[in-house]
């Protein structure tokens, strides 16, 4: 079966890869790109774990194919940290212990930078809506949303 | 598998036509990878219609809107004017799964799915909406309450898409309303949806109204002894337990985990009645 050549950006940084027709954008991050911070949780897009943005638009990368990418803008976990600057929402959630196995984490943070980036002041109930598409089986959830809501602040200057 | 994503209707539905084996529209592909993940589906070909431009457009058209079969629900959330002129239809459509199935997935293929719960379907068939479907002869409309025939079960042939839906002209005093019953109040499958789209006159009498509910049969229904029950009403009592009484007995539900026949009719009553009463509110503004 022939590959498709797959021409993308990913974490501003241009990017080229073989994919079979039937792989998804999460195995095609994984496997052919190693960007192995994505993670696979579910497969079927209900746990989030696989959160990525596709130009600018959240969306499960278990839920797209690698083919579809082409021409397209990614960002996952890998471009949240600028060097060994972690983001504000990545202390915040070191801050607040809103992490424990730490499957999720990548999924959430990148979901939850997609709502601040939308919206940098979201209510409470604003942010447990939008990251209803993420599991956690650790925390609760409770201190997640704390994280997000410090982290938003912080990034508002507040 | 193969995969192609052709720039036009004529090419996409040359392709489906010619298909020998299995070949399944990729639109959102929320119900799609999933279903080919799971080995439900094995689709030997798969044609990804996201590079057509009509498919892709909510445009202005004869005093309605045309919307494309796959804008998202993201998209059609952030258009500027579809939510206040249809604002069930936009409700509906963002009830569909997390932020990040409404990033994906689109109208067009929560009714190719063919599932009697898909949330859009009883907001788009209560709002008298038209699927405008592309084959290999040409181009036919059909009403959205035509479209799914049972579960899986389409009214389209070998090659036919769903290009887009067309929503009829908005008309002074009208409005529409779509509410679901799930058990937790995100992500999960409807136990019943019940859409409803009315126009009420200057006295504030209901003049037309449409009343569709979704699963709670093998497929969506329109349910027209419910909306003879509004019309020529104020959505009084008598008329509110007419309406009531019709919706629950147009409901042919089986038994799941989310519901057993009788709450499945129960609740279809008691969201008529409340989606009613929401359409009523927002077309007496309107």
């Amino acid at each position: 079966m022939a590959k498709h050549h797959i021409t993308a950006t990913v974490n501003g940084d241009p990017v080229e890869f073989l994919c079979e027709p039937q792989e998804t954008l999460l195995d095609a991050l994984r496997d052919q790109l190693h960007l192995t911070g994505t993670k696979e949780g579910c497969s079927t897009g209900d746990c989030g774990a696989c959160s990525v943005t596709v130009d600018d638009r959240l969306v499960c990368s278990c839920l797209m194919l690698g083919v579809e990418a082409d021409g397209k803008s990614i960002s996952t976990i890998e471009g949240m940290a600028q060097g060994d600057e972690l983001h504000p929402l990545q202390q915040k959630f070191l801050e607040h212990a809103a992490l424990q196995c730490g499957i999720c984490t990548p999924g959430f943070l990148v979901a939850a930078k997609a709502l601040l980036d939308k919206k940098p002041d979201p209510t409470e109930t604003e942010v447990r809506y939008w990251l209803a598409g993420n599991l956690c089986r650790c925390t609760g959830y409770d201190k997640i949303v704390r994280a997000v809501l410090d982290a938003a602040a912080e990034l508002r200057g507040a | 598998m193969r995969y192609e994503a052709p720039s036009s209707l004529e090419q996409a539905v040359g392709l489906l036509a010619a298909a020998t084996g299995d070949a399944r529209v990729l639109a959102g592909g929320t119900d799609l990878l999933v279903q080919m993940r799971t080995d439900i589906l094995n689709p030997e070909l798969v044609v990804d219609i996201k590079h057509i431009p009509e498919l892709r457009e909510v445009k202005e058209e004869a005093g309605g809107f045309r919307i494309g079969a796959a804008v998202t629900g993201a998209e059609l959330k952030e258009h500027p004017r579809l939510k206040s002129v249809w604002p069930g239809i936009v409700e509906a459509a963002n009830l569909i799964g997390s932020t990040q199935i409404q990033g994906r997935a689109t109208m067009g293929g929560n009714l190719c799915n063919g599932s009697p719960a898909a949330d859009s379907v009883p907001a788009l068939i209560a709002a008298g909406a038209k699927a405008s479907v592309v084959g290999s002869h040409g181009r036919r409309e059909i009403a959205v309450e035509d479209v799914m025939l049972a579960p899986r079960k389409l009214a389209l042939a070998k090659g036919e898409i769903i290009a887009s839906f067309l929503l009829p002209a908005k008309v002074k005093g009208s409005a529409d309303a779509y509410l679901r019953f799930i058990p937790r109040t995100e992500m999960d499958i409807a136990v019943v949806g019940c859409g409803i789209a009315l126009t009420v006159d200057a006295n504030g009498t209901v003049s037309r109204a449409r009343v569709a509910l979704g699963a709670v049969a093998a497929r969506p229904l329109l349910v027209e002894e419910a909306a003879r029950a509004l019309i020529g009403s104020k959505l009084e009592d008598a008329a509110l337990n007419k309406l009531d009484a019709a919706a629950g007995a147009a409901c042919r539900p089986i038994d799941d985990k989310r519901g057993t026949k009788e709450y499945r009719i129960k609740v279809a009553g008691v969201l008529a009645r409340r989606a009613a009463a929401i359409a009523y509110e927002r077309a007496r503004k309107a």
